[in-house]
């Protein structure tokens, strides 16, 4: 036992004297990355933060960050190393961060941690996300009337609330412009992986979809449907300009730059609190990139009018009457999702076809 | 004139030279890569191999290559003993997740009981889980003679497919709010894996490793069935004279590695996973034949080879984060190690000349 004490004590001692220290030195700040910042999708937009923070503070911070870290025991040593390394503020940008976060901040009770699209806070731990379901009604509206088919195909990554609240929100704005249309939804398994993620796009448009929505972070199914023609795909997480005009149309960017900005300047200040932000289209937060001249202009016109909507907060995308996939009610006429139900979304609507796996 | 002589015997000499031969060949091109890339050569070096041993912040690494090196000690050992015999068990990915899926299912249908029987069970069920994923490709290969590179490597997709499956399902953490992964083993003290001595890494999965080192050396050395290994790698007729079932010997190599690659797994999502996830496996059951190869299919190889790749993991995180290296340098550095090995294996069974081959 006294080995351990003596141990832990030690651990614990550096952690707060590489806090200590810091006082004067500038202000660490760490990043923990899914996948390559070169993604050109999830990671890439955080890394964008990260050089916006070093942009607005100049001397003032130090950022470091390490890319590619896999989600479970791995997570949690880079997270360590981060925070022994004098880290005084640790952004970990994957849900899969969750639970080494928190048991990293349990050792390290003078560093600052903020966890993305998670649900566990603690004293010293601060969730962040964004309501991309916002950016994926605008998505929907545009798709249900671009496809001809009215086959749209959708790339899911898990089956987790945050990409079954994209995939409803879509389907509702699709349906609503488009009472035809039908979603076919293939489950990808992972964040990034160009291949899985050309194989899914590759089968959807086989099965006769020819608009494509994605919530996987690689261009690859945007590639995919330039190859197959006449298939319109958006960009997802970042704009992902290079396929501008055709096959992206449009896109949902993450903007987490002046979000970023904020936290470090709250740290500085000592005004540092644990908070749960879920910012969206009003805060910024979520951004709809260009909408490009292939889409016509009165839909176009329609699709802007819409996240005006929805940024001003006049409209709220899930919006009764809305009833399950089993035909049950969710919500009675004119009533709004609730935060809560909305976060631990674990069906469809109705129309939808296919089960959630589980 | 550079010419290649077969030697009559490989070399002993280079048989040990060639893996340091080997890993030095790595720092310097390495060293070249990172200096390519803007960075202090030296220092990058430094950061990888001897500050995550000696460095500030050594108390806490130390612990960390054990916890990294005990898996792929395990699993190594496992396939070194095929991979003798010419038995080839690619797929120890897929027997070191059903492993852990099962060893996890055993301690989450006892939840929330604290029984200390808990534990001993799901170790058992994780060797079993890997045994039996392995048998599939061992009855196909004795039956049908079919190629059990192929059939074990496939097995590993469908491993992955039957984690999704688990960690979005029957495993699921009901208390999640609807996301996936298991519960926690960590918190469920019955069923945790933690570290035995706090700060030192070391905990069950650590302990299994090292016993299978010793056990792998005694059962090469001392006992038949390790001179029936050895015997049939090296000529397979004369085996089949000595009396060697090939068939029970593939049932053995496979059935053992893939036992061992189980208990890793199951160590492994007790231990530092703690949880049931859909991207629970990291690789260790591909990585694990490269450390087998590095260790010269040797147990005591084997060790100081697991210990030698988790040194390149850490030390290659901690240069990602201090010296910004990208973690695709990282990778093209643990490459190098592998293809500088078998390059300079070349050694070990061809003499280099230099001059005129001549005349007879």
């Amino acid at each position: 036992m006294s080995v351990k004490s003596i141990l832990g004590t030690a651990a614990l001692a550096v952690g707060l004297a590489s806090a200590a220290t810091a006082q004067d030195d500038p202000l660490k700040v760490g990043f923990i990355y899914v996948g390559p910042i070169g993604d050109g999708g999830w990671t890439y937009e955080h890394n964008e933060g990260r050089l916006a923070v070093e942009e607005h503070f100049g001397d003032q911070v130090e950022t470091v960050y390490q890319e590619s870290v896999p989600e479970g025991a791995d997570a949690e040593r880079a997270i360590t190393q981060m925070a022994l390394q004098g880290a005084d503020l640790i952004f970990t940008t994957s849900f899969g961060y969750m639970d080494p976060t928190i048991n990293v901040a349990q050792k390290f009770p003078d560093v600052k941690f903020e966890h993305a699209t998670g649900y566990k806070r603690a004293d010293n731990v601060s969730t962040y996300s964004a309501r991309f379901y916002e950016g994926r009604a605008v998505q929907g509206y545009i798709a249900g009337q671009m496809t001809e088919t009215n086959k749209i195909g959708y790339i899911g990554s898990f089956p987790i609330p945050e990409v079954i609240r994209g995939i409803n929100s879509a389907y509702l704005a699709a349906k609503e412009v488009n009472p035809d249309v039908e979603f076919n939804v293939v489950w990808a398994y992972t964040w990034f992986d160009p291949a899985k993620e050309a194989d899914a796009a590759q089968a959807l448009i086989e099965q006769g979809a020819d608009v494509i929505l994605q919530h996987t972070d690689s261009t690859a199914p945007q590639a995919a449907a330039e190859k197959a023609g006449d298939v319109y795909t958006f960009g997802q997480a970042s704009d992902m300009a290079e396929y501008k005009p055709a096959p992206r149309i449009s896109s949902i960017i993450d903007n987490w730059a002046p979000y970023y900005i904020d936290r470090v300047q709250a740290v500085m200040d000592g005004t540092w609190e644990s908070t749960d932000t879920w910012g969206g289209i009003g805060t910024g937060m979520v951004g709809i990139g260009e909408i490009t001249d292939a889409v016509p202009a009165d839909v176009k016109e329609g699709a802007l009018a819409l996240k005006e909507r929805i940024g001003s907060g006049e409209y709220h995308p899930f919006t009764g009457p809305i009833n399950r996939q089993d035909g049950s009610q969710w919500l009675a006429e004119g009533e709004t999702a609730t935060d809560e139900t909305l976060l631990g979304m674990d069906f469809y609507v109705e129309g939808l076809e296919g089960e959630i796996p589980n | 004139m550079i010419r290649l002589e077969k030697r009559p015997e490989p070399s002993s000499l280079w048989t040990a030279v060639t893996p340091v031969l080997a890993v030095v060949l790595t720092m310097i091109a390495g060293g070249i890569l990172f200096a390519a890339l803007g960075n202090e050569p030296v220092i990058a070096i430094r950061t990888i191999f001897w500050d995550p041993i000696f460095g500030e912040f050594a108390f806490y690494y130390r612990g960390q290559l054990l916890v990294k090196a005990a898996p792929l000690i395990l699993i190594a050992i496992g396939l070194s003993l095929g991979f003798r015999a010419g038995i080839w068990n690619i797929g120890a990915e897929g027997q070191y997740i059903i492993g852990a899926i099962c060893g996890a299912a055993v301690g989450l249908a006892f939840y929330p009981a604290n029984l200390w029987i808990v534990f001993p069970l799901m170790v058992i069920a994780g060797a079993i889980g890997g045994f039996l994923w392995a048998m599939i490709p061992a009855i196909l290969k004795t039956r049908f003679n079919t190629n059990e590179i192929l059939v074990s490597l496939l097995l590993v997709y469908v491993a992955e497919a039957i984690l999704a499956w688990m960690a979005l399902g029957p495993l699921r953490n009901p208390e999640g709010a609807g996301f996936p992964g298991s519960r926690n083993l960590r918190q469920y003290e019955a069923a945790a894996n933690l570290e035995l001595i706090e700060g030192t890494g070391i905990h069950w999965g650590v302990i299994a490793a090292l016993i299978a080192v010793i056990f792998a050396y005694v059962l090469l050395k001392r006992h038949m069935m390790g001179f029936h290994i050895r015997l049939t790698g090296q000529s397979p007729r004369a085996a089949r004279f000595a009396g060697v079932n090939p068939n029970m010997l593939v049932i053995f190599c496979l059935g053992l590695s893939g036992a061992l690659a189980g208990l890793a797994g199951l160590f492994e999502v007790s231990g530092p996973a703690g949880q049931i996830s859909i991207d629970f496996n990291v690789f260790y059951g591909f990585t694990a034949i490269i450390v087998a190869f590095l260790g010269r299919l040797h147990p005591i190889g084997i060790l100081l080879a697991g210990l030698l790749m988790a040194l390149t993991y850490i030390g290659g995180e901690a240069a990602q984060s201090t010296l910004g290296l990208p973690a695709a340098a990282i990778q093209a550095f643990q490459g190098m190690l592998l293809f500088f090995l078998l390059a300079v294996d070349l050694l070990t069974n061809y003499r280099v000349r230099l001059g005129r081959e001549g005349v007879a």
